[in-house]
């Protein structure tokens, strides 16, 4: 018999396809396990609504069930609805080791993140910098330029 | 058809039409941020589109691809606005602002509603369509006090839209009846407050046209629609049931 909790370490080590230091642990992807009858129950959440990795990461937590010989599926859960306050401290130390910026404060309840928090560059370290674009290189990440060492870099941006 | 279903395919071709006309965007945008954040909202409104689709399917038997690919133009529910061609760089600024206002206000009512899935996905979206508001408001204040030529394009492309947004507004028996649903006919004024307070710091002119088309909500689309359906649909239908 697998414990619940071998079972969430086991999953919760699966990796995010498009930033591959984090797991989905780290990340807050990973919700939970539930029994419906004999059947275990992974609970997964999207960062985004149309977040691509989702099919891969289900798969993943697919494959890593019949490896620990557990019978059970994914479910995707939208609410309580993603936000980066989910997302662990270590996570944050390896995105930034990473080269990617960490979410910087809490995520804004009301509108879009207007707060001119400083993100520092993960590269040199300076809070000297610059948002070129809202939008990276994938839906959860903004594009920035360090005005220090003048490496642009990504940041996961606050939602 | 159910009155929940009306409702949801509503807002999921809403969504999914408008993500096709984004996504027209990548690799033509005026600069490589704007491509990579198009595609972004792009993919966005399609997330969502599958979400509201897959629930919608749930409530008569269909998947999210028959759906998207396998209805005809007349079944098809969503507002005039999303269909329109993509026309210039401003036109497509000019619709983001209109339709993501919309799209902010509803989802936010929406997530208290008693229906847990629409409210799910109402709360998830209206974080995304927060920042596509932003992005289309700093687009609009940058050309429209912009250059004059900037500035002309924007206040047409305002101009232009401006007749297909009451149909956003527009409240019938489905939303009346329906009580997990949002009346949208309620959000119109606070809409207005905010788009038109965009339009004036943008120095543009407020539209003036008091005509206002109709017909998206019970099928009836502009001629620009089959085009945009030819696209989306012509994979899926010469090869039905092929997987990748």
């Amino acid at each position: 018999m697998v414990t619940d909790a071998a079972i969430l370490e086991a999953v919760g080590e699966v990796a995010d396809p498009e930033v591959p230091v984090l797991t989905i642990a780290d990340l807050g992807v990973l919700r939970g396990v539930r029994h419906d009858g004999d059947e275990v129950v992974v609970t997964i959440t999207p960062t985004y609504s149309g977040c691509p990795a989702m099919d891969l990461i289900r798969h993943e937590v697919e494959l890593t069930l019949q490896a620990l010989q557990v019978g059970g599926r994914v479910e995707t859960v939208l609410s309580p609805a993603w936000t980066t306050d989910w997302m662990s401290d270590a996570g944050k130390a390896k995105l930034t080791e990473y080269g990617i910026a960490p979410p910087t404060g809490r995520h804004a309840v009301d509108g879009p993140v207007m707060l001119a928090l400083t993100v520092r560059c993960p590269l040199c370290g300076s809070p000297d910098t610059t948002e070129l674009s809202r939008f990276g290189s994938t839906s959860c990440k903004s594009l920035w330029r360090c005005n220090s060492c003048r490496e642009p870099f990504d940041h996961f941006k606050a939602i | 058809m159910n009155d929940l279903l009306e409702y949801t395919l509503r807002l999921g071709d809403d969504a999914l039409i408008a993500a096709q006309r984004t996504g027209e965007w990548i690799a033509a945008a005026p600069q490589l941020e704007e491509d990579v954040a198009l595609g972004n909202v792009a993919l966005d409104q399609l997330g969502q589109a599958r979400s509201l689709l897959q629930y919608a399917g749930s409530l008569d038997g269909r998947t999210e691809d028959e759906l998207a690919y396998f209805r005809d133009e007349r079944e098809f529910r969503n507002l005039q606005l999303c269909e329109l061609p993509t026309g210039d760089f401003a036109h497509a600024m000019a619709r983001l602002l209109y339709f993501a206002t919309y799209q902010h206000l509803l989802y936010d009512e929406l997530r208290s509603s008693a229906d847990e899935t629409l409210a799910g996905v109402a709360g998830k979206a209206v974080k995304e369509v927060a920042y596509h508001v932003d992005h289309a408001t700093q687009w609009v204040l940058r050309l429209g006090d912009g250059t004059d030529e900037s500035h002309r394009r924007m206040q047409a492309a305002l101009e232009a839209l401006w007749p297909y947004t009451a149909e956003m507004f527009a409240s019938d028996d489905v939303v009346r009846r329906l009580s997990v649903a949002v009346d949208p006919s309620t959000l119109e004024e606070e809409w207005t407050r905010r788009v038109t307070a965009v339009i004036d710091e943008s120095t543009c002119e407020r539209p003036t046209s008091s005509y206002q088309h109709s017909g998206g909500r019970s099928g009836r689309h502009t001629e620009h629609m089959g085009f945009l359906l030819a696209e989306l649909q012509h994979v899926a239908r010469s090869h039905p049931g092929a997987t990748w």
